[in-house]
Formats: C-alpha cells, sequence, structure tokens
C-alpha cells in the first residue's frame, strides 16, 4: 500500500504540533521518522494511524482518503511504545484477539485461528510461549507479540512508535534484525518512529528528520547523514565540532583552504561542522599539505580517553575546544599524550550560515563558554587568601 | 473553529462519547441536579423574612455550634490520634499489625445506627464505661461530649488513611542525612519528618471535619438531642421536615452546605499556603 | 578558630563511632506510641464491637433468635437486600459510563462534573433524603400529581431506594475515575486498531483490566447501601414491616427500649462489615494498584 501525506496540519492548544507535512511513501519502504522529542513525529504516525485528527490537509492510502475507509480497507496495524499487550490474556488470546473479534461471518473457525496464531508466533520466535501472560515475559519478547498481535489482522501497513524505546542495548540489536527480515519476508510498507539515530540510519530505507513540526529533510539514510542539509540535522546525528569561517562569493576560506559552498548558503559569517572522527591529527611540524583542510598554528592536546577500539582526545585550539575521535592503533602511532601539540586537519567540513547554525543549535556559543568559566573561576580563586 | 481557538472536545477515535456522558448526565441530573436546585429553589422560595428568623432563632444558632464546634474537635482529637496510629502501622512492627491495619476502616463499614446504639450502650451512666465515667463525675451520653465520641468514632479513619501513603512513600534517606547531621531522633521527626506530612495531616483534618458536620446516625442515639445544648443541625432539619416546615428546613440546609462550602475552602487555601510555604 | 572546628568535627565522629545513628526513636518510645495507638484503638474500634454482640445476646440464644426471626425483622432484611440489589447495579453501570466519559475523552467541564459526582459524597445523608421528601413529598415539587396518580414514593419503598441510590452513586465512579486514568487509552486505542468494535472493547478489554477496582467499588457502594441511615430515615416514615431498612429498624427497636432485639438486628449487619473489610483487603492484596489507599472513602 502506497502512503501519501497531503499539507497535514495540527495544533494543540496554540502549539503548531504539525506544519503542512508533505510526505510520499512508495509501496514496500522502510522509512523511518527521527526527530527529537516535540518534533511531532508521533503525532504524525497515529493521524497517519487514524488514532488521532489533523486539523487539515489529508492521508491518502493507494489515492483513497484513509478518513473514508472502514477497517476491513484500512487495516493499519500499529505497535506502541509499550506494547498495550492485554495483560489478563495469554500471549495465545493476545495474538488471536485479532481474529476473534472480527464479525461473525468473517470470523475464521477456532482451529484456523490457532494455526495462524501459531503461524505468527513461531516467526517472530515465540512458538514456545502461548501460555504465558505479558508479566512474565521480558521486554523483548513482550515486543514480538505486540508484533504478531498486529500481523493477525494481514495490515497493509505497519506503524511502530518507538518499538525499541524501551529495550537494553543488545536486545535492541536483535531485535532491529527480527523487525528488518519480517519487512523483507512481508514486503509491508512499514513506517516506525524513533529519537535514536543509529537505529534510523542502520534500519530504515530512507529517514525523515522532523523538528518543530516539519520534515527536515528525507533522503536515505547514506544521503542524510553525509549531506545534512540543515546545521539542526548535523548535530542531531552526531557530535559537532564548529569552527567560524567567512562565506566570501560563494566560498568559505577554512585552514589552508577555499571551499565552494552549498548554493542558497549567502555570503558572511559561517560556520563549518566536523564530525569528531573527521577531525584528522598530525604531528606539530608536518608540513606536507593534505586534501583536507589544515588549520594554521597547532593545537593542544588536554585529554584522552581510549574507550574500546575507539580513542577520543580533547583538544584545546585557540581557546575552544575540539572532540577528536579515532582508532585506538592510530592514536598509538601517532604517540600523543597529555599537554602535546598537533596539527589539526578538518576532513568532509560541512559549511553553513552561522545564523541558522545559531538558531537551530546553540553550538558556537556552547564550545565558547567553557575556557571561559574556567577563567573567571581561577581569577576568583586568586583572589583568596588560602 | 478559528484557527488557534481550543476545542470544547478533541475528536477521539475511541467510540462511546455520545452515550457514555449521555448516560452519566441523564443520570446525574435526575438523581443529584434536579434534586438539589430543587432544594436552592424552595429556599430562596422561603422569603427574606423566613430566612432571618430562622438564622436567628437562638435553637438553629445552638445547632450550629454544636454541629460545628464539635466536628471541628473530633476531627481534631482525630488528628493526633490519628497521626499516632498512622506512624505506628507504618513505621512499627508489631503482632497483628496486619490484622489491625484492615480494622481501621471499620468506622468505615459499620453502620452508622450500629455504632449509634453501640456507643450509647458503653457511655451511657449505667452502661459498660459511663458507669465508671459516672462516679468520676463525668457524664458523657446526652451530652455533647457524647457527640464528641461519637464523631471521633466516625471520623478515625480519615486521618490514619490519609497519612499512611505519604508516610509509606516517605526518602528516608532525608532522616538519615538529619542523623549524619548530629540531629537528635526528636528533631529529625520535628523537623524533618513532621513538615511534609503536614498537608495529608489537614487533608485528613478536613474530610473528618465535613463528615463530622454531617453525621447523623451514630450522633442521635448517643446526644440527647435537647434543643440549644445537644440538638445538630442534621436532627433539626429532620424535626422541620417532620412538622412541614419545608421553607424552616431548606433554608437551615441551605445554610449549612454554604457554611461547610466556605469552611472547606478555607481549609484548601489553608493547605495551598502550607504546600506553597514548604516550596511543593 | 580552625582548632576549634577541627576538634569539634573529630569529636562528632568520634562519638558516631561510639552511638548508633538515632535512625527510630528509642525502644522506650516505640513501646509508649505502640501502647497509645493500641489502647486508643483498643477502645475506639474493639470495645463498641465486643459490645454489639454481647448485647445482643445479653437475654441468651433463644431470645437471639426470637428477635432476628421476627416477621418485621424479616421484613428489615428483605427490604435492605432488595434496596441493596437494586442500587448496587445501577450504580456500577452509571460508574462505568461516567469514568468512560471522562477518562477515555478530553473535553471542557470534566472537574464541574467530578465535583458533580462528589457531591453526594459530601453533603449529609439527611439532605440525601430531604432533597426527595421535597420532590415527591406531600407537599413537594410532585406531590399533588403523585397523590392524584396514587403513586406513593415517600413512605414507601421506591423513597428508600431512590434516596439510597443518591447516597451511594459516588462509590463506584470513585474507583474507577482515578484507576481508569492511570490506564489510559492505549489498551482501548490496540483494541480498536485490531478491529474490535466499542462493545467488544470494553467488555473484552477495559472491563477485564479494571475488574477489582470495580469490585473494589461494588463492595463499597453495597457497603453503604446496607447501612444507611440518614437519608433513608427521613424518606421512610418507619413504617415498621414495610419501609423500615435495618438500620431503621433497629432504630425503632431501641427507642422502644427492646435493647437486645435491636443489637441482635445490629450483630447481622456488624457481620456483613466484617465480610466487607475481610473482602476489601482480599481485593487491596490481590490488585497491584494503591488507589484504594490514597483516596478516602
Amino acid at each position: 500500500m502506497r502512503i501519501e501525506v497531503k499539507d497535514l496540519t495540527k495544533r494543540f492548544e496554540h502549539t503548531l504540533v504539525l506544519d503542512r507535512i508533505n510526505l510520499e511513501i512508495p509501496q514496500k519502504e522502510f522509512l523511518g521518522l527521527l526527530g527529537p522529542s516535540g518534533s511531532g513525529k508521533t503525532t504524525l504516525l497515529r493521524i497517519i494511524a487514524g488514532l488521532e485528527f489533523a486539523d487539515a490537509g489529508v492521508v491518502e492510502a493507494d489515492g483513497r482518503d484513509v478518513s473514508t475507509l472502514g477497517f476491513e480497507e484500512r487495516k493499519f496495524g500499529f505497535v506502541f511504545q509499550q506494547y498495550a499487550l492485554f495483560n489478563h490474556m495469554t500471549v495465545f488470546e493476545n495474538v488471536a484477539f485479532g481474529m476473534k473479534v472480527r464479525p461473525r461471518g468473517a470470523r475464521p473457525d477456532k482451529q484456523a485461528i490457532a494455526d495462524r496464531v501459531k503461524e505468527l508466533l513461531e516467526l517472530v520466535q515465540l512458538g514456545e510461549f502461548e501460555d504465558r501472560f505479558p508479566a512474565q515475559l521480558s521486554g523483548g519478547q513482550r515486543q514480538r507479540v505486540a508484533l504478531a498481535r498486529t500481523l493477525t489482522i494481514d495490515p497493509q501497513v505497519l506503524l511502530l512508535d518507538e518499538p525499541f524505546g524501551a529495550l537494553d542495548a543488545k536486545v535492541r540489536v536483535e531485535l532491529r534484525r527480527s523487525l528488518r527480515e519480517i519487512h523483507d519476508a512481508t514486503g509491508l510498507t512499514t513506517i516506525f518512529v524513533t529519537h535514536d539515530q543509529e537505529e534510523a540510519l542502520d534500519l530504515a530505507d530512507r529517514v525523515a528528520i522532523m523538528n518543530h513540526g516539519i520534515i527536515e529533510q528525507i533522503g536515505t539514510p547514506n544521503e542524510i547523514y553525509e549531506s545534512p542539509k540543515t546545521p539542526f540535522i548535523f548535530d542531531f546525528l552526531g557530535r559537532t565540532n564548529s569552527f567560524d569561517c567567512v562565506i566570501e562569493h560563494g566560498k568559505a576560506r577554512l585552514g589552508d583552504k577555499e571551499l565552494v559552498v552549498e548554493a542558497g548558503i549567502p555570503d558572511g559569517r559561517g560556520v563549518a561542522f566536523v564530525r569528531p572522527h573527521d577531525i584528522v591529527l598530525s604531528p606539530p611540524d608536518d608540513p606536507e599539505p593534505t586534501q583536507d583542510a589544515k588549520l594554521p598554528g597547532t593545537a593542544m592536546v588536554r585529554f584522552i580517553s581510549a574507550r574500546g577500539q575507539r580513542a577520543v582526545a580533547e583538544l584545546l585550539y585557540e581557546r575552544r575546544l575540539i572532540e577528536a575521535e579515532t582508532t585506538r592503533e592510530s592514536l598509538k602511532q601517532l604517540g600523543f599524550s597529555i599537554g602535546d601539540k598537533c596539527t589539526v586537519s578538518l576532513r568532509l567540513p560541512r559549511i553553513y550560515a552561522r545564523r541558522e547554525a545559531e538558531k537551530q543549535t546553540g553550538i558556537p556559543e556552547r564550545a565558547a563558554a567553557r575556557p571561559l568559566l574556567r577563567k573567571r573561576l581561577r581569577s576568583r580563586l586568586s583572589a583568596t587568601p588560602y | 473553529m478559528t484557527g488557534g481557538a481550543i476545542a470544547i472536545r478533541q475528536r477521539s477515535i475511541i467510540p462511546g462519547f455520545g452515550l457514555s456522558l449521555g448516560v452519566m448526565l441523564s443520570y446525574l441530573g435526575l438523581i443529584v441536579i434536579i434534586p438539589l436546585c430543587v432544594l436552592l429553589l424552595k429556599a430562596s422560595d422561603a422569603g427574606w423574612a423566613k430566612i432571618w428568623m430562622e438564622l436567628s432563632s437562638l435553637r438553629t444558632l445552638a445547632a450550629f455550634r454544636v454541629s460545628f464546634g464539635i466536628a471541628f474537635l473530633a476531627a481534631a482529637f482525630n488528628a493526633v490520634f490519628g497521626f499516632i496510629v498512622a506512624w505506628v502501622l507504618v513505621r512499627y512492627e508489631f503482632l497483628g499489625r496486619r490484622l489491625i491495619d484492615a480494622m481501621i476502616d471499620l468506622p468505615f463499614a459499620l453502620p452508622t445506627a450500629v455504632a449509634g446504639i453501640s456507643l450509647t450502650q458503653i457511655y451511657a451512666e449505667n452502661g459498660w464505661l459511663g458507669a465508671a465515667l459516672a462516679t468520676g463525675g463525668i457524664k458523657v451520653a446526652f451530652t455533647p461530649l457524647g457527640i464528641l465520641v461519637a464523631l471521633a468514632f466516625v471520623g478515625l479513619p480519615f486521618v490514619v488513611r490519609t497519612v499512611q501513603p505519604v508516610l509509606q512513600d516517605f526518602d528516608r534517606e532525608t532522616e538519615e542525612a538529619g542523623a549524619l547531621l548530629g540531629a537528635s531522633r526528636w528533631n529529625i521527626v520535628r523537623r524533618v519528618v513532621f513538615p511534609p506530612l503536614v498537608p495529608a495531616v489537614m487533608t485528613g483534618f478536613t474530610l473528618a471535619f465535613a463528615r463530622g458536620i454531617g453525621e447523623y446516625g451514630s450522633v442521635i442515639f448517643i446526644a440527647g438531642n435537647m434543643p440549644g445544648y445537644s440538638e445538630i443541625v442534621p436532627l433539626l432539619i429532620v424535626i422541620k421536615l417532620e412538622q412541614f416546615d419545608y421553607p424552616g428546613a431548606t433554608v437551615i440546609a441551605s445554610l449549612m452546605l454554604v457554611a461547610s462550602f466556605v469552611l472547606l475552602l478555607a481549609i484548601n487555601l489553608l493547605q495551598a499556603w502550607t504546600r506553597r510555604q514548604q516550596g511543593g | 578558630m580552625v582548632d576549634h572546628a577541627s576538634s569539634t568535627l573529630t569529636a562528632s565522629l568520634q562519638g558516631s563511632a561510639r552511638r548508633p545513628l538515632p535512625l527510630t526513636e528509642s525502644a522506650g518510645t516505640r513501646t509508649a506510641l505502640i501502647a497509645i495507638a493500641l489502647g486508643f484503638l483498643l477502645l475506639s474500634l474493639l470495645l463498641p464491637l465486643i459490645v454489639v454482640f454481647a448485647e445482643a445476646l445479653r437475654l441468651g440464644f433463644g431470645s437471639y433468635w426470637a428477635a432476628i426471626g421476627e416477621p418485621e425483622a424479616l421484613a428489615a432484611v428483605r427490604l435492605t437486600m432488595l434496596t441493596a440489589l437494586t442500587v448496587v447495579p445501577l450504580n456500577a453501570i452509571f460508574g462505568v459510563a461516567a469514568a468512560w466519559a471522562i477518562t477515555k475523552f478530553q473535553f471542557a467541564g470534566k472537574n464541574l462534573l467530578i465535583t458533580l459526582v462528589d457531591l453526594p459524597f459530601s453533603v449529609s445523608p439527611v439532605i440525601g433524603g430531604m432533597v426527595f421528601v421535597l420532590l415527591f413529598g406531600l407537599q413537594g415539587v410532585f406531590g399533588p400529581w403523585l397523590a392524584a396518580h396514587d403513586i406513593k414514593i415517600i413512605f414507601a419503598i421506591p423513597g428508600v431506594i431512590i434516596a439510597t441510590l443518591f447516597v451511594t452513586l459516588p462509590f463506584v465512579a470513585r474507583e474507577l475515575i482515578p484507576l481508569m486514568q492511570k490506564q489510559g487509552t492505549e489498551y482501548e486505542e490496540a483494541a480498536l486498531m485490531l478491529g474490535a468494535n466499542g462493545w467488544q472493547t470494553l467488555f473484552r478489554v477495559t472491563l477485564p483490566n479494571i475488574k477489582w477496582g470495580l469490585l473494589y467499588g461494588l463492595l463499597l457502594c453495597n457497603g453503604r447501601a446496607i447501612g444507611e441511615f440518614g437519608a433513608v430515615a427521613v424518606v421512610s416514615g418507619h413504617i415498621v414491616g414495610l419501609t423500615t431498612t435495618m438500620p431503621l429498624y433497629i432504630e425503632v427497636l431501641y427507642n422502644d427500649f427492646n435493647f437486645a432485639a435491636a443489637f441482635a438486628v445490629a450483630s447481622l449487619l456488624t457481620l456483613i462489615a466484617f465480610a466487607t473489610l475481610i473482602l476489601r483487603a482480599i481485593l487491596e492484596w490481590r490488585a497491584d494498584w494503591q488507589l484504594a489507599r490514597s483516596r478516602l472513602h
């Protein structure tokens, strides 16, 4: 089933929760709605599901307005964040519910129901748990029961509200895999909501990033990660280092390079966002120019933390802190320790207008604040005799 | 609806709004709203002269003094002992604690008439305790003291049940912090544990007070019901009704409702003020 | 200055090594408080209970059975049972409808509605009876009309039932509203998304979810319906054998100085009160929810 959202708007009290959302989801797509809380993603999902109603706009399924469709024609499967399993029923009864409440004529007989339940429980790998009650199940198991339950109605679209939100990291990864397998096996158009960018980028065919009721960008995980259109998206998807630059005639000077800036970004003050793992460190007197933008001067290593495979280094550069990330081996090879100086180069920086970046993320302020605080504290301490 | 206006009702997928609200409103209308409106109508029907006559009658004033005054004292009494009982039930372990905890609700479950005659048998001059008290010169039954005893019985569970959950959820760590800072046990209880419990005690007090004002069955047997001395307002209303003095009865009933409402409002405001003082 | 500070610190540290922290009252205080509490409860709760049974049996078992077996006593029992059996199911339906309306939907005016539901609970029972006298009594609003059609409500059984309906109205609703509020609408939404209609959702999902709260509410409603005195006293006219419920019958017996018989009937009500308390305790123990304790009845 193909879903189209046209100019969907929703207000709650005096806030605009959804602002003229337009979205096209082709059949069989696995779409992720990603965003911080309050972005409207859950509301959008619930409106598509029919659990809530928009103030304006329409949701269409295969070209037909869903609000005109009855349950039989529409059949959207919805999995709730807290699963909403019926606690007084066994797993079997929960999964069978959708079939048992069909009107007399359309209801399958007992054997057919039992067969289908068993089939679905096998699909989610809970075949032995038929007679258990939800209270006796782990979070991951409950999640799978909720999924099986919703599949009994033969939905044409599957909608999941933060499906892995309440689970441990390890369970989450396993379930992600299962969900992807089920999607590929059933070919159901699937939309899920999450605030976890790793999950969205890992699972979805396409990701729509939402913020303050609008879709900021929609594209494949790679597109979004490598070419984030707005500073908000860049910052939301991972840790960010920012560097000031000036944009003139569509070009920005950053370190020893002049970079072409994307169309649409005005001249004036700009800022370059760089991921920690795109911060390249080299020995201080390395004269070799590379394809990366090398920053003038040197930075001092203030802090090193080798966490497992990754190593994170905190550098002080021109009174600002830079977070760099690299593999443990690379760091060992460079041989840096705290207090050493090094050269910083920026790989794959993304340039935005400074004004826009400040409005959306507050990043330039943050980085500058910390050394200042330390300076103030030091001056205060030096005033008191001790 | 214009943009930005707050909807009277949010649309919802859940069915049955019309039916459930309809049933609710019809039922309420028939059994609560219409009857109470009739009460207020009849009261206003009475005319100012009659209203003034009732309100200024010594008998009426005495009844209000008795009902409100003794309900207040009984609620205060229950606040003190109810607090102790709640403390003991939550904080200490002893034989039969569970059983006693369940029994606290007895005054709720026991019909008021049963309580009434039982208490009278106990405190009458030849009664189980009354006899002993009489030798000491204390008369309980057929005096305001009897009313106090009855209202204390009826209001007993209120403070206990409002304080218990708060005390149960109390964060023991604040007590430990107080102890580590060197406070004595009495100081810890007085300054750390007790203040957050005050709103609960006050709520319980208010509920007991409100209950005591309107109590009828458990009081009329032990009170003696002498006008001007041990007559409560509900009984006065009943007497007026039996005399077919409907206007008089409605005036007094309305006054009772208004007075209760004002008092409860005052206590609620006091509670809110207390809570704000504690930064809650 | 510094020396004084450090010596106090040392002293208190040393002190805490010798003495335990005052995390609870001294044994003496504890014993005293328990004694006070138990003594108070003994006097105020246990004694009246003992008195009921002692007085009921004062003239012996034979007299006890005779008192209970009197036709008027049996009539009182029948009337009480009739009242309870009528009032409890009606208020249960009201309670479920009211809780559904209030907790499953968003609309303005909810607080007002909840206040109205609580109203019978916060007014004196005498007023509860009085309003119906004003409506249906001989000099009431409908008095003449009822007399003309020879329909008796006041001083007849219908009056008793309506007055009891008034005072017991809030009990089920008061239990269900917070409970259903806490459960939210997700289960119902899930059922609807799976294709259930409204009634299927109510009976298969909502009611099982609230079953303990509902039972508890029914229990409280029943207890109050059986024991109601003030409201019924006003509307019944005390017609023994016809409009006296058990509590009213007790009053009649007592005022006639027929103490043993009065306590005999009272003992029956006391046993029912016991059963209610036991069932309450069982329900509270079985159910996970603590709402029963956090509100008052």
